[in-house]
């Protein structure tokens, strides 16, 4: 009997899954050590964010490949959901699921779409600008007139200030939340679906996909109040 | 012990179904769940009624017969023990109890509480056994030394009875806890080793085939399985599969 291979197998789509996930994860550590900057050292967060911003493997390998893992990550995400509604096409009456599972395990799709939704939102508010400077406009100087040096760090504050700047810090604030639910899975999740796990190391992997879950979100909403609170000032 | 029982009652399998309401009373507390349904079919025969229909054999917690969703959770809200093993202590004077069949594209409805679970049989006719007859030819069992920890590992996969609770609980109709018992019972030992790859591909194979929905480790199969199998079996499963279809040469 012929078996249906990796690629259309279950077990595939779980590991596709899995790696788009495991790459997500570094690229949110790399994120928010950029981020952290910005608070530590003005001067290095303007360096770093021109370079990532005009490094032609950044911007032209590294980037699409980023982008092509989120596109993945979603719409396998999505995939997985149809198909597994349609294993079950009758629903029960009484489902006492909190008996037996968290409920971030059983709404990955929830808080994933609603971080779909916040990265709208990031990308309007970011990653839109930053391709009109460049590719429109062609300003590729990393320059703004009546700044001293690299323009990055004040617009950054700019998009936080103001009363503007306290809403927008709270709607990051809530994706933020979603996006530490999501990890609390997610993190222990990819290992699992790899086949990693371990009588010796899958304990210490659960606590820190915990602790990740917590505190990169923690930060990344810490920086946001930073500079809505005292940059903007 | 008085009680409010809803029913799923189906006639056959193209039957729409719907939930019925029957009160019991008088039932011990020291009876078992079934013997609880036994009881409530007596008295629907005395009143006409066709009696609830619902699997069950050796009613001592080892054939995996015996299904049921009860109350939202798959052999009810006991840990570690099929329906039959279930008792009306776990239960209070009064209660509501909603009775429904295990739900999932690969175990049609037969009649009210049956479900046809053949679909595990043709999983494993996939590839659950080894190719060798064992029969009249068997070995001293320390002929073969095998580590203790991988021979309590394949005997604790090989607990597994599959009744399908599993696939019932899972919210995504996943069979993955089952087949992974299946294939880690045997790729753990040696006699099982050789035919590891072509073992995982087919059962997986014939488990997506078969409708089944994908894990996303919730571990609700973990929880509710009456012989506790462990989703280690899921993570082993994942390895030898990932192995079998990059690694080997099988197809």
């Amino acid at each position: 009997m012929s078996n249906s291979g990796l690629v259309k197998s279950s077990i595939g789509r779980k590991l596709v899954m899995a790696l788009s996930g495991l790459f997500l994860l570094v690229f949110l550590l790399q994120h928010l050590i950029i981020n952290l900057l910005s608070v530590i050292s003005p001067t290095s967060f303007n360096e770093v964010s021109h370079f990532m911003g005009t490094n032609g493997i950044v911007q032209f390998a590294l980037q699409p490949v980023l982008i092509g893992g989120i596109i993945i990550h979603y719409i396998m995400g999505i995939v997985l959901t149809i198909q597994n509604k349609k294993a079950r096409p009758i629903a029960y009456v009484v489902d006492n699921q909190a008996a037996n599972s968290s409920w971030v395990s059983r709404n990955m799709i929830f808080t994933g779409l609603t971080i779909l939704a916040f990265l709208v939102v990031h990308f309007i508010d970011f990653w839109i600008p930053e391709v009109v400077t460049k590719f429109v406009n062609q300003d590729w100087s990393g320059l703004e007139d009546g700044i001293e040096g690299f323009r990055y760090h004040h617009e950054l504050v700019g998009k936080f200030s103001g009363t503007r700047g306290l809403a927008k810090a709270s709607v990051y604030t809530i994706a933020f939340t979603f996006l530490g639910l999501h990890l609390a899975h997610g993190f222990a999740s990819t290992f699992q679906s790899v086949g990693f796990r371990h009588g010796k190391y899958t304990p210490t992997l659960v606590k820190i996909g915990k602790a990740y879950s917590v505190i990169v979100p923690l930060l990344f909403a810490l920086i946001v109040w930073f500079h809505a609170l005292v940059s903007a000032h | 012990m008085n009680l409010t029982l809803k029913i799923w009652r189906q006639e056959d399998s193209k039957a729409k179904g719907a939930v019925e309401t029957y009160p019991i009373s008088d039932i011990s507390p020291d009876s078992s769940f079934l013997e609880m349904l036994d009881v409530l079919n007596e008295s629907l025969i005395l009143k006409g009624i066709v009696p609830v229909a619902f699997d069950h054999d050796c009613r001592e917690g080892i054939c995996g017969m015996c299904s049921l969703y009860i109350n939202g959770e798959a052999h009810g809200p006991d840990r570690k023990v099929t329906t039959c093993q279930l008792h009306m202590r776990m239960f209070k004077d009064g209660d509501t109890i909603t009775i429904e069949p295990f739900r999932s594209a690969g175990f049609p409805v037969v009649k009210d509480l049956v479900v046809d679970r053949s679909a595990f049989d043709k999983i494993q006719q996939a590839g659950g056994y080894v190719s060798v007859n064992t029969s009249g030819n068997t070995q001293d069992a320390n002929a073969i030394p095998i580590p203790k920890r991988d021979a309590d590992k394949a005997f604790d996969a090989a607990t597994c009875i599959g009744c399908g609770a599993c696939v019932a609980t899972c919210k995504n109709g996943s069979a993955m806890l089952y087949v992974s018992a299946k294939v880690s019972q045997f790729s753990l030992l040696p006699q099982g080793k050789v035919e590891a790859n072509r073992r995982a591909l087919n059962m997986v194979g014939k488990m997506d085939e078969l409708g089944f929905g994908n894990c996303t480790n919730t571990g609700a199969c973990e929880v509710e399985c009456p012989k506790g199998i462990s989703l280690d079996n899921i993570a082993r499963m994942n390895r030898d599969f990932l192995k079998a279809s990059t690694v080997s040469e099988e197809k």
